[in-house]
């Protein structure tokens, strides 16, 4: 008797608890696009922030984005590779998985402020090139991590055929082993880029942000994020407005990211 | 011992950061075109010394040769132990191939997977690659089942095809010896029938060493088997012998089920 009582007030506490934990996502997901939708304008997509848009803040957080994605994805990828299939399991292997762990939960606003000391205060003043540093930073960890644990589950029998097929350990790894986990690592690309595309604080103050439409990276530069915390505090309606119409779009940014990504591996898999 | 393609002269095997030898002087003889099948109980080395005949061992560093292994290749004997370059060790896998307890076809098409093994031994003339994989997937008895969908990945095909189409990967390099570490523990009867007839059917081109857990198979199969017993090699003789009238005490109660 006891025991199907205590079942039954567990289900409901853990019920409770899910519904409770979903309806705080629907309740931000709904007010976003309530307000966010009704404060979209077509100008919106073609004006820049100067003039109530948000053109330059779009490319400009994915220049950002890309060009650190063009930078992590590489080293991380290469460091993941060593880690999962040149590192023997070494001591010194392990001691960089679990620095590139530590780094991955590292609040973001430190690695700003790390970036700021490397490449904003020597030079006098906020640039692209720093923020783009600083996303890179965030984001070669997840990648590292990403292919090591995508790597690892290639079976050992799928490298040890490579070998006695007459492969050499390279040609072995790019041929097969990458191909064979080339989904997962793709997907963890996808997400990482979906994780750093929404980042405000490593961007605060690397580069800042810019009102009008620049591609030079040696300047402040447009930032998506960014701009939504400035205009959420300013005291005009349609300053906030604005903000509003922003966030509903990277939610929608992010959430396509999100999926496709998903989408992928359960396709594939 | 009159036609040998490969021996072992007190070879011993000590794994990485272990102590204890895991094969301990181990003087065996594989007979050409024959088929040697090796037992014995799990952890007795078989699958082991299976691993030192194509030196896939040294993928992972520390792992300790003694001894000799010869192989009777085409450039007269050759202690396998003594190659160091990589190069050298290709080569030697080219001439010993190994097919795995589970099927291991690689993330591409069926033609690709065949193809790979030549077109890393440097075979790139299209026509050649055509023959000598539809010669293999004939030779591997899945010709008619994959001859219409050669282009199809390797990965939707049934366990028994797949593990036919590593046969036929590893036949296409034509070695001299094949490995097979307990080729059908992983498939179903039927399958497994088709593989012993496979491997039968290859002996009449290489010589075929095969560990296996089923003594029915390997009593059906091989022409000689050779019994080990933690590390030891206990007996090695004509499999008939060793199935109907062993010297030893130990394969007497290992075959009739005593132990192990």
């Amino acid at each position: 008797m006891n025991r199907l009582l205590l079942n039954k007030i567990i289900l409901v506490l853990s019920t409770l608890s899910a519904i409770i934990g979903i309806s705080f996502l629907f309740w931000i997901l709904a007010t976003l696009t309530y307000k966010g939708v009704s404060s979209l304008h077509l100008s919106t997509f073609t004006e820049d922030l100067v003039n109530g848009g948000i053109r330059n803040l779009l490319v400009g957080q994915f220049t950002m984005a890309l060009i650190a994605s063009a930078i992590a994805v590489p080293i991380g990828m290469f460091a993941g590779i060593w880690l999962r299939e040149y590192s023997n399991q070494s001591k010194l292997a392990s001691v960089i998985r679990n620095l590139s762990d530590v780094m991955m939960s590292a609040p973001s606003i430190v690695i700003g402020v790390f970036v700021y000391a490397l490449f904003v205060a020597p030079f006098g003043s906020y640039n692209g090139f720093a923020g783009i540093v600083a996303l890179t930073i965030m984001m070669i960890p997840i990648i590292i991590s990403t292919t090591d644990n995508m790597l690892a589950l290639v079976p050992k029998e799928l490298r040890e055929a490579g070998i006695a097929l007459g492969g050499s350990k390279h040609k072995i790894i790019v041929q097969i082993i990458i191909k064979a986990a080339k989904v997962g690592i793709t997907t963890g690309v996808l997400l990482s880029f979906a994780r750093i595309i929404g980042e405000t604080a490593p961007l605060l103050f690397t580069s800042a942000n810019n009102q009008f439409f620049t591609m030079d990276l040696t300047g402040q530069f447009p930032s998506l994020t960014v701009s939504i915390y400035n205009l959420a505090t300013y005291p005009d309606e349609a300053s906030r407005e604005l903000a509003w119409a922003a966030s509903f779009v990277l939610t929608a940014i992010v959430l396509i990211i999100n999926l496709t990504g998903r989408y992928m591996t359960r396709n594939k898999k | 011992m009159s036609n040998l393609i490969m021996e072992t002269k007190d070879f011993s095997f000590t794994y990485a950061g272990v102590d204890a030898p895991s094969l301990k002087k181990i003087n065996l003889p594989i007979e050409k075109n024959k088929i040697t099948a090796m037992i014995g109980p799990s952890g007795c080395g078989k699958s082991t010394l299976l691993r030192a005949m194509n030196r896939i061992h040294d993928l992972y560093p520390g792992n300790k040769y003694e001894g000799e292994i010869n192989l009777y290749g085409a450039e007269g004997k050759e202690n396998i132990l003594n190659l160091k370059k990589e190069n050298d060790l290709i080569r030697l896998r080219q001439d010993v191939g190994m097919i795995f307890q589970k099927p291991t076809p690689f993330p591409m098409s069926i033609y690709d997977n065949v193809a790979y093994g030549m077109r890393l031994a440097g075979v790139k003339d299209k026509s050649e690659l055509d023959d000598r994989v539809e010669k293999a997937l004939q030779d591997s008895a899945i010709w008619k089942e994959t001859k219409d969908r050669l282009n199809t990945s390797a990965l939707g095909m049934s366990g028994g095809q797949q593990q036919r189409l590593c046969i036929a990967r590893a036949v296409a390099l034509k070695p001299d010896v094949m490995l097979f570490d307990e080729p059908t523990s992983a498939l179903d009867p039927i399958s497994t029938g088709a593989i012993e007839e496979l491997i039968a059917e290859i002996k009449k081109d290489v010589s075929v060493v095969i560990v296996t857990h089923n003594m029915q198979q390997a009593s059906r199969l091989s022409d000689y088997t050779a019994f080990m017993y933690l590390g030891d090699l206990i007996e090695y003789d004509k499999t008939d012998t060793i199935f109907m009238n062993p010297n030893e005490k130990l394969t007497e109660d290992y075959i009739t089920g005593r132990f192990g």
